[in-house]
């Protein structure tokens, strides 16, 4: 090998529309090494493999600033066929599958082998029959260097998540010349024997020689498998460390690292929170939400808190405020203010005054093409017949009390825009979010719960937002249990945070407990908490 | 270890899976055989009728196959291919060109439209992905509007078109298109032994130049092709000396072939390509498969001299030449489906992004299916009225879509699959429904001018069952794979 280094990217830049999301980040993989790219949500692992690998996203957006090198060659990739014929794949998180398809044909995809016809020799190479002997051979031997025992005729439609992904695998590994593989967060779709048979195989495709890059927020994967890691955070570089000088809690805590500022202001707070005033109780709770599964909650909501719920993405936390409101099959009980509440029906969380504000907010929280104002009432007129009026046997759409009602709203909350009668897409994230909390306060509610408060959402809105959430609780004395893959934000309003790792609480602490906590909880060490404290 | 879960299966639930799986046919088996006996015609009126529609109407079906597998759904834009073909068939009856020869110009002249419009229309679709079915549906219309215009009014109006026997006014083509003096039957009239040697001179011509060319890499595929080679120049002066023998040669060189000769020399050459296919290209075949051929040739010769179906079979005579196309069309379809092209296709029709993230250009791929089917379509019109040897100037191709997606999705294909068989089956039954739904309704209401009204509520209701139990089968399927329990495949030998 010539180079040291079979890539190296140095001092890459990157920005979308002013916003820097990378600055300066170098990453060094040698050959046959597993090199692991870690950082939270939003740290830039992803744009920088969007980088390495020409994507488009990244080009339409004005390139990148930095060299990347290829076996000590500078090179210029600017696109995923540019990536390929440099030798980097990539196993994608979303398969790049065809379920009616086989195995061999998938792993054949676009590459597949042909013998010349009379027609092709006339008419173009487009005709020419498949060789479908060697492309079964092909990739008999690609599934067996991966050890993936089944029939290459099997369709793929059929299997588990897990043999997908290992086809996707075998279809990286046969093509020819691969230097790098790249893993984007493999482990997060898995179930924990297909996580460990994924990690085993990496080093058996490593021992060949090819390098592998492995994104992920699992410590203890990390230390598993990987010989060296980079770890972002915010856009930055932070270390490249041997995983032989290292422990976890090191690592946890590099990841997070130290965040002074405060999103919200100090408010007066006259509570008098009574610990054993349990308004939503949890027991072994399960709800089957794809990439959100949650496997065993148990949780007691104190009434009169706010309540976080964190952790990384794809641990469970957004499948929680899901399955109470039925969106998501669950199962395990809830018991609600003395009344266990019925997840099969759908609307019964919000008969029972349970208000849930979605993490997706243009796909299932908002009617994107209707006005303000039929956004605010909507859920009120079907859930609790407001603004209505009542002829008898006929109801009838209040306007005007629904106009007033909306007015208040966007007084109230500050909403920016020229109207109620304003359709709520041309609004911005964070008044879009707004609205969404002034549905939710219109309805009668006992306890609120809000999942992703402030994504999308720039700064100066989300400062707003959260602390529209934190008066709401100290003047109305409401209940909000707010969910949030923002360490940060959470620390800023909760009192509580349970930290979701696995499906499973790993964790209920204090705001002000140590980073190194909240890493090693995120990553799914159960450690101590506030159970005892404050609340 | 994998195929346990399949091998479980008992044998009642395959026969229920087979029974749902094939529901549509069933419900239109069901309603033929009602019908049928509702009607109180005799069998070889029908059969008779049934293939002579099957010879017409089977090349716009086999048309579908392409763009259905390329996700474009049912092309209900072949009404252009259908134009073509018209448009080409107004010319060469005015130029005064008859028979064969004036098939094969029609076929020149409507190949290069067909490929515009398709081009045209493959674009069009490219720019309402998701909704190519309604676009095309919509553009039919459209088409069929520029198409009477130019009927109507350009020939002879602008473009200077000089012909007394087919304007009317001056400018306008007639009402009714007379085709008796100039290209009906001409494909038809073709006889099985010319067939016969086309078929074998285009093996021979097609083995040498894939010899010449070097194409065949190993000395096997090289000893295939010489194979082929020399047994089609031996079935080639077999010809001549069967045409010598007087009773073959009144059975195999007029311009129409009986069913039921036809049927055991298919059986004959069926039983024969096996054994071939064993023996001589030394290919994995079963013995089981060859002990079944033999017992469907043996069965079908056998029931063919039984009389009740032998009176049938001998009453009814069909084209050879056209059959012939017809299997020419469906070997098309499952060989263009078997090279690079056909499998980018499936790709496409499978899932754009996946095929656009592997490389594969799928507005390109989507035209040239959409190419294909026009082309395809233009050939089936005209061998659709070669045969009917009179057609409605104005309006002929205005139903050409709808029929024939009637027809195939009666024969079990749904808007995301087909093949040949459900093309084959569905033209068989839609037709069979065609000829004697209105006569078992005359029966019972005792009204015949109710027929043309029966035929029309066929066609719309064909369609929108077959959808629905389509979107039934769907349903069910989805459940299905969400219970499909992931515990049993853990075991297996990874």
């Amino acid at each position: 090998m010539s180079a040291e280094y079979v890539v190296k990217m140095q001092n890459i830049s990157k920005e979308f529309s002013g916003n820097r999301v990378l600055k300066d980040v170098s990453l060094a993989v040698k050959p046959g090494e597993i090199h692991a790219l870690m950082g939270e949500n939003g740290a830039g692992k992803s744009t920088l493999m969007n980088i390495l690998f020409g994507m488009p996203a990244i080009w339409n957006t004005g390139g990148y600033e930095g060299s990347i090198e290829i076996d000590g060659q500078e090179v210029k990739i600017d696109s995923p066929q540019k990536a390929m014929e440099c030798g980097i794949g990539m196993v994608h998180q979303e398969f790049m599958l065809i379920p009616g398809f086989t195995a061999t044909e998938n792993i054949k995809l676009g590459r597949e082998d042909t013998v010349p016809t009379v027609a092709s020799r006339l008419l173009g190479r487009s005709l020419e029959e498949l060789d479908r002997k060697k492309m079964a051979s092909d990739a008999r031997k690609a599934m067996d260097t991966i050890g993936l025992g089944i029939d290459e005729n099997t369709k793929v439609g059929g299997l588990p998540v897990g043999y997908m992904q290992f086809i996707e695998i075998a279809r990286e590994i046969d093509k020819t010349g691969m230097k790098l593989l790249i893993f984007d967060e493999p482990t997060a779709v898995l179930t924990e024997s297909e996580a460990e048979r994924l990690l085993r195989t990496m080093k058996v495709i490593a021992s060949q020689g090819i390098a592998i890059i492995f994104i992920t927020h699992r410590i203890d994967e990390v230390i598993e498998v990987a010989d060296s890691m980079t770890i972002l955070r915010d856009g930055t570089f932070i270390d490249r460390i041997e995983t032989k000088d290292t422990t976890a809690a090191r690592i946890a805590e590099l990841m997070i690292g130290r965040k002074v500022e405060k999103l919200v202001d100090e408010t007066e707070d006259h509570r008098e929170l009574n610990k054993d005033d349990v308004i939503l109780k949890l027991r072994d709770y399960r709800v089957d939400m794809p990439g959100e599964t949650v496997r065993g909650v148990d949780l007691d909501v104190i009434r009169g808190e706010i309540l976080g719920i964190g952790g990384l993405a794809g641990q469970g936390k957004i499948g929680i405020p899901n399955g109470i409101l039925g969106l998501y099959d669950s199962s395990g009980t809830i018991v609600f203010d003395g009344e266990s509440i019925d997840t099969k029906k759908l609307g019964d969380a919000l008969k029972k005054q349970i208000v849930f504000v979605s993490e997706d907010r243009r796909g299932v929280g908002l009617l994107l093409e209707e006005s303000i104002e039929q956004n605010i009432v909507f859920t009120a007129t079907q859930v609790e017949n407001k603004f209505l009026k009542n002829y008898g046997f006929i109801k009838q759409y209040d306007h005007a009390a629904a106009k007033k009602h909306a007015e208040d709203m966007i007084r109230d909350l500050d909403i920016r825009c020229v109207g109620p009668e304003q359709p709520v897409g041309s609004l911005s994230g964070g008044n879009q979010q707004k609205v969404c909390l002034a549905r939710a306060l219109t309805l009668n509610s006992k306890l609120l719960i809000v999942s992703e408060p402030t994504r999308g959402i720039d700064i100066g809105a989300k400062k707003l937002v959260l602390e529209l959430l934190v008066k709401l609780n100290r003047e109305r004395g409401l209940t909000i249990i707010v969910v949030s893959s923002e360490l940060n934000e959470l620390r800023s309003l909760s009192d509580r945070i349970a930290i979701v790792s696995d499906g499973r609480v790993s964790g209920i602490l204090r705001p002000d407990d140590s980073d190194a906590d909240f890493g090693l909880a995120m990553s799914g060490v159960k450690v101590g908490g506030a159970d005892d404290g404050k609340a | 270890m994998k195929n346990n879960a399949e091998t479980k299966i008992s044998f009642g639930s395959y026969v229920k899976n087979a029974l749902f799986n094939n529901k549509v046919i069933i419900l239109f088996i069901v309603l033929c055989v009602a019908c049928i006996m509702t009607a109180n015609t005799s069998m070889s009126y029908i059969a008779s009728e049934v293939f002579s529609r099957f010879g017409r109407n089977a090349c716009l079906v086999l048309a579908l196959i392409i763009p259905c597998l390329a996700g474009l759904g049912m092309n209900f834009g072949i009404v252009v291919g259908a134009i073509a073909a018209q448009i080409a068939i107004f010319f060469v009856v005015h130029w005064g060109f008859t028979g064969i020869g004036g098939f094969l110009l029609c076929t020149l002249l409507s190949t290069p439209m067909a490929l515009l419009f398709g081009w045209l229309l493959g674009i069009l679709y490219n720019k309402t992905k998701g909704s190519e079915m309604v676009t095309g549906l919509i553009l039919g219309f459209f088409a069929d509007g520029v198409y009477r215009l130019f009927t109507l009014y350009i020939i002879g109006g602008v473009i200077p078109y000089d012909d007394p026997n087919l304007l009317d006014r001056g400018f306008g083509l007639r009402n009714a298109f007379d085709l008796s003096d100039s290209i009906k039957y001409s494909l038809d009239d073709i006889s099985f032994v010319t067939v016969f040697r086309i078929l074998m001179i285009f093996i021979i011509v097609l083995q040498l130049v894939s010899l010449v060319m070097g194409v065949k890499k190993t000395a096997e595929a090289r000893r295939e092709s010489l194979i082929k080679l020399v047994s089609s120049a031996v079935g080639l002066v077999l010809s001549f000396v069967l045409m010598a023998v007087p009773g073959v040669a009144s059975m195999i060189g007029g311009t129409r072939i009986i069913l039921s000769d036809t049927l055991r020399i298919a059986m004959i050459v069926y039983v024969i390509s096996v054994l071939v296919k064993k023996f001589v290209f030394r290919k994995d075949v079963k013995g089981e498969d060859m002990i079944k051929a033999v017992v469907i040739a043996a069965l079908v010769i056998g029931l063919s001299y039984v009389p009740a179906i032998r009176n049938i079979l001998r009453s009814i005579s069909i084209s050879a030449c056209t059959y012939a196309v017809i299997c020419l069309f469906c070997f098309f379809n499952n060989w263009i489906l078997d090279t690079k092209l056909g499998q980018d296709m499936r790709t496409v029709g499978q899932n754009r992004i996946v095929a656009g993230s592997a490389g594969i250009n799928v507005d390109r791929i989507r035209i040239i299916a959409t190419c294909i089917s026009t082309v395809l379509a233009a050939w089936g019109q005209m061998i659709y009225l070669q045969n009917l040897g009179t057609f409605n100037t104005v309006q002929q191709q205005s139903n050409v879509g709808l029929y024939a997606v009637a027809a195939i999705l009666v024969g079990g294909a749904s808007v995301q699959k087909a093949n040949n068989k459900q093309a084959i089956i569905g033209v068989v039954l839609f037709h069979t429904l065609f000829v004697v739904a209105p006569l078992a309704a005359t029966q019972i209401i005792g009204d015949s001018a109710i027929s043309e009204y029966i035929r029309m509520f066929i066609c719309y209701g064909v369609i929108a069952v077959s959808l629905a139990m389509h979107a039934w089968k769907k349903k069910d399927v989805a459940v299905k794979g969400a219970q499909a329990p992931i515990s049993n495949v853990e075991a297996g030998e990874l």
